[in-house]
């Protein structure tokens, strides 16, 4: 497996990219993201935003369309050769193995080590602010902490694309706030691609430029995340925010 | 994901086949011999045979009745009383049978009920002449009873404790009295489970083989297992056999398919009951009679257990102990039962990776066909009771080889098939479970293969295997249906070495070789248990 060197983002296209869930509607997306922007997903549940990232992390495979990371067609590459991370809200972490391990996982899938690596896990830890809890145990960390655990794992990684698939939605405001502010910052350092699912306008107006609505498995509308909010025009908001003035 | 290679299918379907393997060289064996002798097998549809059948099912029929009755009675008593002194300990006890083997169960019952045991002396202590002991008919009703009275309390239980708390609220709250209870609460949740457990237990006593070859006693009291048996291993009468194994499926295929219609579970576990609080109390006439079923049925089990454990203890244990003969029964019943565990929890992660992969990958809403073999085809082998294995692959191998030789093989082998339903049990809700939580992960951090083993699943996965195991482990070690075909004075298990001290009057012996088993069955299924109970 050659290591993604993942200075800076990728930009990340869907190309006419369908997909369906047994028995459930037809999906279709068309979307471009350019290299290093954030991007927030929003919409009503089922509209197809978590099946978006599935598909462009390759946990699902579309049955048309292409998927570009950087220009190259990922379609045949399994998810660890992709050049991606991914965030869920839950279950990032392997509950027997310590902080370290599960950061050290990002770098070696058979956990050999050198010593270079131990140090950067170390330095990835102490960038979430979780200095010196390399031997914890997941169930021995707040919710909060767990996710921070996932981000060192991403900054290991080192993929040039990041996708949060609502990852702090079971946190509090203010913790979600930290969280969001330090994916800001990890952005403004390494300045990766990051498509991020929110239920939340605040998440959406806190840390991205544009903003996508997504309506029955198709993306509604683009826009600048200002402009959206600012309540020019957008019909697709108004029905998922269920008024018809913005916030 | 088609991206990821799946050597996981490859290994499910591979211990499908196995299995399958197993069933169909059976039957193969049996079709070969029945067609190159038809008269033969067909002549061997005779009186007799009927009568046999028929004896099978009238057992089997009494046996349900007087397990399944007296079960509600006590799933009744035991959920209106949902705590009192012991009640944790009188689920533990309903439990033991489950995991002892049924020759220890048997010879319980001789030591208890026979013509030279504990009640025989009490009896004419009491004046009342020669105690004529309990072969026969009545002898496999206790012993059917003993097994199956705990197991259809346990369910009913079950049935009982998943009436929702708010229904007894509201009954309190409209003051319903103990009829007006049983008949709008408590019969309506058992009358839907009723079938199921009767039919299951109906199933059990109609394989039953060990009790029936111990307590049966003669030809009179002959079912078809024993039949089948007899015909091999004395009469050496294939053509019967043949005719007997045909009837016996014929009969098991019948009620399993009115169980899988009625929706019953085959490998039932014992999970001890949390009843709903109650918030009106019996009377004290119902929690009399409540008092008096619940001791009658804790004596049913218990007795027998205490008469094991009391003959086991007259025995001549140190000499037993020091007998060459019981050492390497010992030895051999423990190689092959870790030989035939280790086959059958291998077996079963197979199947079960196999079929959670599968179901992860379908893009249709109904399964295939290989992920419903490899999800309820393997507890089909419970229809074709271990006899009928040994006895197809018996007749089979006569001609090319030498049958006793391939003993291990065979004790190896169908243990471990017949063990996989029961650890698949213990394996599959927390294989599927840890999956469902990792598999993602491993996919986006490309860990694979033995790295998966090693760092992911071995860690999630080692205490429902070791139950597994444990579970497998004991079931193999009691078993006395195939090794009763193949064994030999060469080749002898603890239960086969029982056996024969049974059958030439070495009763403490037997007694004591009973006491040995029940202890190292009993002790697996503990620690079956607790690892199993401890999960984080």
């Amino acid at each position: 497996m050659t290591r993604a060197t993942g200075t800076g983002g990728a930009e990340v296209v869907l190309d006419g990219v369908e997909f369906a869930w047994p028995g459930g509607p037809p999906m279709r997306f068309d979307l471009s993201v350019p290299s290093g922007e954030i991007l927030a997903l929003m919409g009503p549940s089922g509209s197809g935003k978590s099946t978006l990232l599935s598909l462009i992390a390759g946990f699902e495979t579309p049955s048309a369309g292409e998927i570009r990371i950087a220009g190259k067609d990922v379609s045949p590459l399994a998810p660890a050769l992709r050049p991606v991370s991914m965030i869920f809200q839950e279950n990032n972490l392997f509950a027997h193995l310590d902080v370290a391990a599960n950061v050290g996982l990002g770098r070696s899938p058979s956990l050999r080590l050198s010593a270079e690596d131990r140090a950067e896990i170390g330095q990835a830890l102490a960038r979430v602010g979780l200095a010196g809890k390399e031997g914890r145990l997941p169930r021995e960390l707040s919710g909060g902490e767990r996710q921070r655990v996932a981000l060192a794992r991403v900054l290991v990684r080192d993929r040039p694309v990041l996708l949060l698939d609502e990852a702090f939605a079971s946190l509090g405001p203010a913790l979600r706030d930290d969280m969001l502010d330090l994916v800001g910052d990890l952005h403004a350092s390494k300045g990766m691609t990051v498509i991020m699912v929110t239920h939340d306008p605040h998440d959406a107006r806190r840390i991205a430029s544009r903003t996508a609505i997504m309506e029955k498995g198709a993306i509604a509308e683009v826009a600048t995340t200002e402009a959206l909010f600012s309540g020019e025009r957008s019909e697709a908001l108004a029905r998922y925010l269920g008024h018809g003035t913005s916030r | 994901m088609r991206h990821l290679p799946s050597p996981t299918i490859t290994w499910g379907i591979a211990a499908f086949g196995f299995v399958a393997l197993l069933a169909a060289g059976a039957f193969a064996g049996l079709l070969l011999e029945g067609a190159q002798d038809l008269p033969a097998a067909l002549a061997g549809f005779d009186s007799y045979l009927l009568r046999v059948a028929r004896f099978t099912l009238w057992q089997a029929l009494l046996s349900t009745l007087i397990s399944v009755g007296p079960a509600l009675l006590v799933a009744r008593a035991l959920s209106s009383h949902p705590s009192f002194f012991g009640r944790r300990a009188l689920l533990m006890l309903f439990a033991v049978p489950l995991a002892l083997p049924a020759l220890v169960a048997a010879l319980g019952v001789l030591a208890l009920l026979g013509r030279a045991g504990l009640f025989a002396d009490a009896y004419r202590w009491f004046g009342g002449g020669q105690w004529p002991g309990i072969y026969g008919l009545s002898g496999i009703l206790v012993a059917h009873a003993f097994f199956n009275l705990p197991l259809a309390t346990r369910l009913c239980l079950n049935a009982l404790d998943a009436i929702p708390a708010d229904q007894w609220r509201l009954a309190s709250q409209l003051g319903m009295g103990t009829a007006a209870r049983w008949q709008l609460i408590e019969w309506p949740a058992l009358r839907s489970a009723l079938p199921g457990i009767a039919a299951l237990v109906f199933m059990l006593c109609l394989g039953s083989f060990t009790i029936v070859l111990t307590l049966g006693g003669g030809p009179a009291a002959t079912t078809l297992e024993v039949a089948i048996y007899q015909s091999l291993r004395f009469d050496f009468d294939p053509a019967r056999a043949l005719a007997l194994t045909t009837l016996q499926l014929g009969l098991t295929a019948l009620v399993l398919a009115l169980l899988f219609r009625l929706g019953a579970d085959l490998a039932g576990t014992a999970n001890l009951s949390v009843s709903a609080r109650r918030h009106a109390r019996p009377g004290r006439l119902e929690a009399a009679f409540n008092t008096v079923v619940v001791l009658l049925a804790a004596a049913l089990v218990a007795a027998p257990l205490a008469a094991v454990v009391a003959a086991g203890l007259r025995s001549d244990l140190a000499r037993l102990a020091t007998e060459n003969t019981v050492r390497d029964a010992v030895a051999t019943s423990l190689v092959l039962a870790t030989l035939s565990a280790g086959l059958c929890v291998a077996l079963t992660l197979s199947m079960v990776g196999a079929r959670h992969r599968l179901a992860g990958a379908r893009r249709r809403a109904r399964p295939g066909f290989l992920e419903r073999a490899l999800d309820g085809g393997a507890s089909l082998i419970l229809v074709v009771p271990p006899i009928v294995i040994g006895a197809g692959w018996f007749i089979l191998l006569r001609r090319t080889a030498d049958v006793f030789a391939l003993a291990p093989v065979m004790v190896v082998a169908v243990n471990a098939a017949m063990a996989i339903p029961f650890a698949m049990r213990a394996i599959r809700p927390a294989h599927d479970d840890a999956a469902s939580r990792h598999d993602r992960l491993c996919a986006q951090l490309g860990i694979r293969g033995i790295d998966r083993w090693r760092l992911i699943d071995w860690p999630a996965l080692k205490r429902p295997l070791a139950t597994g195991f444990a579970f497998a482990m004991a079931l193999s070690l009691g078993d006395l249906g195939v090794i009763a075909l193949f064994g030999s004075d060469a080749f002898q298990t603890l239960p086969y070495l029982l056996l024969q001290r049974m059958g030439s009057y070495r009763t403490a012996d037997a007694a004591g070789l009973a006491l040995i088993l029940a202890l190292l069955c009993l002790a697996l299924m503990l620690i079956a248990e607790r690892l199993g109970g401890r999960r984080q």
